[in-house]
């Protein structure tokens, strides 16, 4: 951090933005270098020394910045590098690469054409980051600064307009204003209720009681979803900015960030971010001047599913066994160590300064009716781009699979998109063209949840994606209520029997009606939505349950126990390729004639499947 | 330590914190630094064990009962705590943890197969220790890096992209060099 050594008042701040930017600004080229760790995995980091290394090598230090970012949510593509001006975008990126990049793109202005991404639609290079599928599609404003800035940087931060919204919030508005503001912006939750945000924390601001807290959730347990971790990766301060204008306007001046221990770099970054915020004055006593005093504690998750649940979390921060109680009393009214706590997600408190800065009827001027704004999803599974996606509410699920996504792996049909993880339920074809909102989604059984998007390809089991989300509620249930407890260990059962070939038409409707008593006598949202998995791929794939039920068979070539190979002779050339591969040598046949699997031996791998070139292989 | 709280001492004379600290070999003054700075509270406890595993690898019954003198909290309590959590162990750890990832998009992308296949070539189950303590097994619900899925992370280490063979070549390289290997494979 250079210059200013506290900042005092918005004058000061405003002096170091202006540094910051003019520090910017003295180098000609910037190489951006994802640091997250999607691409730290795939080598980010040696891609980053070997940047660094070669520019001091050639005497470039001063004409090219080298900015290692937090994800920037196209970890697939990983290591991702951009270099700017003009914004080219180069994908999986190694060290070895790294002296070409330098020679071509960064001294010559020239691409690399090996290094750039191939549009899956058209088959053609593109060289702009801007012009990509994955980007284009997508209204980056939670999301704006994540590639831009390097996340360890509060500079960055400030030098991008960070600090902006809460320096306005507290020279310009009352508490009052704010949460006027928020209301009227139409934010609502975005860890999984949609709650609206403003009303919650007017609640909070109504209590009489003192101290009141501020809970940042970033316990992020749902299968599935990375959204939370991207940002507290990649722009820390935007969530303790949010953080800070929450605590005003509601009275509060002691706030805790939970953090998942699974998420190590971002537990890292938040902990710089509060350090160098701390030295700063944005935290601590008498903020920008104005009297405000505001501590952040971090504190890191043991790994626990139901500590995500607000009433857990809050437990889990006293010390104890992080199970959740009856509510009411709501937290509002009696949260952490019996005071009012308001408790948000992580995204919901990154969508507060730019509501801050730009206006509510900004902000309320995107999305739909009853939902506003943009939400981020996290695009996994059989589709061809994978990563974090940010679109207006509205967006339907067919753009965001099929242009941001740019459209199923391997040219397979789609089946079904499972949308808000193990609470959730999943979202068949037809209704692919939904608007995507929080109501819309309630109707047809799915929920938006945090923003996970499985997308599901034909060659994937309704039933065993069901036992795979309960298997996850049963492990994770906290045992403190029967209905949670037992009714999703027999729900499992009964759902593992299916993939096996067992149980009844009978079976099937127990477990409607046993999924219902779940879903009513639960304690918390995890027994209370646990059933969800279940009776939305009952209710849109009924026909799948049965013919694992009554046909003994597996549709999608799934589950195990139901499935049979044999090979088409007429299909055979008897290259014995299959043979080959056959782990216990169940596969016979002369070369050059048909072949035949002996069901005795075959242990249903697949792997001859999977080879067969002729399609010769049959599963069913 | 010394005792001053009267109630700590009731609760070591009454029977835990004395009564069931086995001599399980851990070295407890190495306690001391780690608990620097903690506040005495039962707040205090998940950060407390969080340390003391970094310590010790896992979590001997003798540091529980320690842990739970120096916060002045029941001993109960502690162990409620550390057999709640995941994240604690209460038995001792190789010195390789694979963990695989179990989340949505890892088991859509075969991480099922990727289990079994480590399973068989380790000879133990998930959640077990080889009997050399080299490997520890373990799976976790979803570890956020779902666009490489599937996923394993060895000793800090993600590995992406995975199938089988490639999974299988991983931990051929900590068995034969022991070392993180510097290449990815
Ligand atoms: C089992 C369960 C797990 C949850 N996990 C999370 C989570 O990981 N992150 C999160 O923000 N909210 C989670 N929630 C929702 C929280 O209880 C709470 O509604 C939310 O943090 C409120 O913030 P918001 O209003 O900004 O959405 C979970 C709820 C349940 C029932
Ligand atoms: S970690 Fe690089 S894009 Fe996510």
């Amino acid at each position: 951090m250079t210059g200013v050594t506290r900042i005092r008042s918005s004058k000061d701040l405003a002096r170091l933005r202006g540094t910051a930017q003019e520090a910017r600004r003295r180098y000609r080229k910037r190489v951006t270098i994802c640091n997250g760790t999607g691409c730290r995995a795939c080598g980010g980091l040696d891609v980053t020394a070997a940047f660094r290394s070669e520019l001091a090598r050639k005497g470039l230090t001063d004409v090219v910045q080298v900015m290692p970012t937090g994800c920037q949510g196209y970890c697939q593509r990983g290591p991702i590098v951009v270099v700017d001006p003009p914004g080219v975008f180069y994908q999986r990126v190694t060290a070895e690469d790294v002296p070409t990049v330098v020679a071509s793109t960064l001294e010559a202005d020239e691409v690399v054409e090996k290094l750039l991404y191939t549009d899956p639609l058209t088959g053609e290079h593109v060289p702009l980051e801007k012009d990509i599928r994955f980007y284009a599609g997508q209204q980056r404003i939670v999301f704006a600064l994540n590639g831009e800035i390097e996340p360890s940087s509060i500079d960055d931060y400030i030098g991008m307009g960070g600090y902006e919204a809460l320096a306005k919030a507290l020279e310009d508005m009352s508490p009052e204003q704010i949460i006027q503001e928020v209301t009227d912006a139409g934010l609502r939750g975005r860890g999984g209720a949609g709650f609206p945000t403003g009303v919650k924390w007017r609640f909070v601001r109504e209590a009489a009681t003192f101290p009141k807290y501020v809970i940042c959730n970033g316990d992020e347990g749902d299968p599935g979803a990375f959204m939370d971790r991207s940002l507290l990766e990649a722009t820390p301060h935007s969530v303790l900015e949010g953080m800070l204008i929450a605590g005003y306007a509601m009275g509060a001046s002691e706030a805790y960030i939970y953090v998942r221990a699974e998420y190590p770099l971002a537990i890292e970054h938040v902990g710089k971010a509060l350090a160098d915020a701390s030295t700063l004055g944005l935290l601590g006593e008498d903020i920008l001047g104005t009297g405000l005093s505001f501590h952040v504690h971090i504190k890191e998750g043991a790994g626990a599913f139901v500590c995500g649940e607000e009433t857990a979390l809050i437990t889990s921060i006293e010390g104890r066994r992080g199970t959740p109680r009856p509510r009411p009393p709501f937290p509002a009214q009696s949260g952490l160590f019996g005071k009012p706590t308001n408790i948000n997600n992580v995204e919901t408190f990154a969508n507060v300064p730019p509501i801050i800065l730009n206006g509510a009827a900004w902000y309320a001027g995107m999305g739909t009716e009853k939902s506003k704004g943009t939400k981020i999803f996290s695009l996994t599974g059989k589709v061809q781009n994978n990563g974090l996606v940010e679109v207006p509410m509205g967006t339907t699920l067919r753009q965001v699979i099929f242009e941001i996504g740019g459209g199923m792996h391997e040219g397979r049909d789609f089946k079904a998109a499972q949308m808000g993880g193990p609470s959730g339920g999943c979202v068949p074809a037809k209704h692919l063209d939904l608007p995507i909102d929080y109501e819309s989604l309630q109707s047809i059984g799915a929920i938006m949840g945090s923003g996970g998007l499985v997308v599901m390809d034909d060659r994937t089991c309704m039933v065993d994606v069901a036992r795979f989300f309960l298997a996850f509620t049963m492990s994770e249930s906290c045992g403190k209520c029967v209905p949670c407890r037992i009714g999703t260990k027999q729900m499992h059962d009964t759902l593992d029997g299916f993939t096996r070939g067992e149980g009844s038409v009978d079976d099937l409707t127990q477990l409607e009606a046993l999924a219902q008593n779940v879903k009513r006598g639960s304690l918390c949202g995890l027994g209370q939505t646990a059933p969800n998995p279940v009776l939305s791929t009952i209710m849109h794939f009924r026909e799948e349950y049965e013919a694992h039920i009554v046909e003994k068979r597996c549709p999608a070539g799934v589950c195990k126990a139901l499935l049979s190979f044999r090979i088409d002779s007429e299909k055979c050339v008897g290259c014995m390729a299959c043979a080959k591969v056959c782990p216990v040598n169940a596969i016979t046949g002369e070369k050059k004639q048909p072949h035949t699997i002996d069901p005795t031996l075959c242990i249903k791998c697949g792997q001859c499947f999977e080879k067969c070139k002729f399609d010769a292989v049959l599963r069913g | 330590m010394p005792m001053k709280d009267p109630l700590a001492r009731r609760w070591r004379k009454g029977g835990p914190g004395e009564l069931r600290r086995p001599d399980d070999g851990a070295d407890l003054s190495l306690l001391e630094d780690a608990l620097q700075g903690l506040p005495r509270n039962e707040m205090s406890v998940i950060p407390a064990l969080q340390r003391a595993q970094e310590v010790y690898g896992y979590l001997p019954e003798s540091v529980l009962a320690q842990i739970a003198d120096e916060l002045r909290v029941p001993w109960a309590r502690v162990y409620g705590v550390a057999t709640f959590y995941a994240q604690f162990h209460l038995k001792p750890r190789g010195r390789h943890i694979v963990l695989v990832c179990r989340g949505t998009a890892c088991h859509v992308g075969g991480a099922s197969e990727i289990l079994g296949a480590l399973e068989e070539r380790l000879g133990i189950r998930e959640g077990e220790t080889t009997p050399d303590l080299m490997f520890t097994l373990e799976t976790v619900a979803c570890l956020g890096a779902c666009a490489l899925a599937p996923v394993i992370v060895v000793g800090g280490r993600y590995y992406g992209h995975l199938d089988e063979a490639k999974t299988l070549a991983v931990i051929d390289m900590y068995t034969d060099g022991n070392a993180a290997p510097e290449v990815q494979p």
